[in-house]
């Protein structure tokens, strides 16, 4: 359902203002998304005021300063810190983009960082992702197939391999799905651009042999029809991946198996 | 037993989406189609009344050639007529998109200024045009 406004309990209130340390000469305003669920209150936005000289240049090293030097209680996942793992995913400046490869100085101005969009918040930056976990195993992302296991590998020539280029390298950080106004919408029915990625990368492999059966668990209003090509998804890939041009690949599909 | 005073978990807030994220051209060009497609269809409505007066004749079909003659009415038809032609133009974008072309970044934008200017300048022709007949 569309609906621009959020619920009573989600309204973000004004938060604390954590003042940079004494002495500090090169400020910078971090506006952070705050939500402590073992209090009764809604969420809000702190301000943190970082001393630039001491920081390194990612957004993440802002956000582990702020942990480590001013408030141990901010929240979030993060882990390679070097956009492999696809954890540390917010929307950083208005756009969904992972905050160990954003540098600072890419930012105008304050550093705005809210959990990643339209999702139910467990804490702070961390958002249930458990929703979009249960799509990804419903299209069954591993290798699939009919005819008994060969001696050796099941054998793909570099052209075929080449097919799975740009899809492979998806981190599931889910910065695409939360971008796209179709999953805020329908999230709960439409399975969204990384799952729907993920399931053409399976439906690309040459060594898989359920493709019929994934294009007919995809053929529904919702679950692949709800991408009306808006092409966020694209548009905000840390990994600069194209979402967008997979979902087209699988319509396309289902219009020449008629 | 269980105790019922146990505190009722308060549901998980939503987290900011439409409100927070930053306006993308991908975006605005796709909301501007959906937007033209509902005003063109509210011109449907009005398009069936000048066809029913029309219709009709005489002085139905005076209040109905009136009333477009009227500032308001030829500001309503502009912009029908800049929908229409935004609309037919993103739909071939559309068209394209579903061949599996454009979609990349770079064509994917380019494409969509290349709807918007057909666009504008489609209507100053049509208006051109229309003005000429008058």
């Amino acid at each position: 359902m569309v609906e621009f406004s959020l619920p009573r309990n989600s309204k973000v209130g004004k938060g604390k203002v954590w003042k940079a340390p004494q002495g500090a000469t090169n400020i910078r305003r971090f506006h952070i998304y705050r939500y402590d669920p073992d209090q009764d209150a809604n969420p809000r936005l702190d301000t943190y005021e970082l001393d630039m000289d001491t920081c390194g240049p990612m957004v993440l090293d802002a956000v582990i300063k702020i942990k480590n030097e001013m408030d141990a209680t901010l929240t979030f996942r993060r882990s390679c810190r070097e956009g492999v793992c696809g954890s540390c995913a917010f929307n950083i400046d208005g756009t969904n983009t992972l905050a160990c490869t954003t540098h600072l100085s890419d930012i105008k101005g304050d550093v705005k960082i809210y959990p990643l969009p339209h999702m139910p918040v467990i804490k702070d930056l961390v958002p249930d992702l458990n929703q979009m976990y249960a799509q990804l195993a419903s299209v069954e992302p591993w290798l699939k197939t009919h005819t008994p296991a060969p001696e050796r590998e099941r054998l793909q020539s570099e052209e075929e391999r080449a097919k799975l280029d740009g899809m492979w390298e998806c981190v599931l950080c889910f910065s695409c799905s939360t971008s796209c106004p179709s999953y805020w919408w329908n999230g709960d029915r439409y399975l969204g651009p990384a799952v729907l990625l993920q399931a053409y990368r399976w439906i690309a492999d040459s060594r898989d042999e359920f493709t019929g059966e994934r294009l007919d668990q995809l053929e529904d209003p919702f679950r692949l029809y709800r991408c009306h090509t808006i092409m966020n998804c694209t548009k905000t890939c840390p990994k600069h991946l194209n979402p967008a041009k997979a979902i087209a690949e699988i319509k396309k599909l289902m219009v020449m198996r008629r | 037993m269980a105790s019922n005073d146990a505190p009722v978990a308060r549901p998980r807030p939503l987290s900011p989406h439409i409100g927070i994220y930053r306006w993308q051209w991908t975006m605005a060009l796709s909301i501007l189609h959906r937007l033209t497609g509902i005003a063109l269809v509210i011109g449907t409505v009005a398009f069936g009344w000048w066809i029913i007066a029309a219709a009709a004749g005489g002085e139905h079909y005076a209040t109905s050639q009136w009333f477009w003659g009227t500032w308001l009415g030829r500001i309503m038809l502009f912009g029908w007529t800049l929908c229409l032609f935004y609309h037919l133009c993103n739909g071939i974008r559309h068209l394209i998109w579903d061949a599996g072309g454009a979609l990349a970044l770079g064509p994917a934008k380019a494409t969509g200024i290349l709807a918007l200017l057909a666009a504008v300048l489609l209507t100053v022709v049509a208006w051109v045009i229309a003005y000429g007949l008058l």
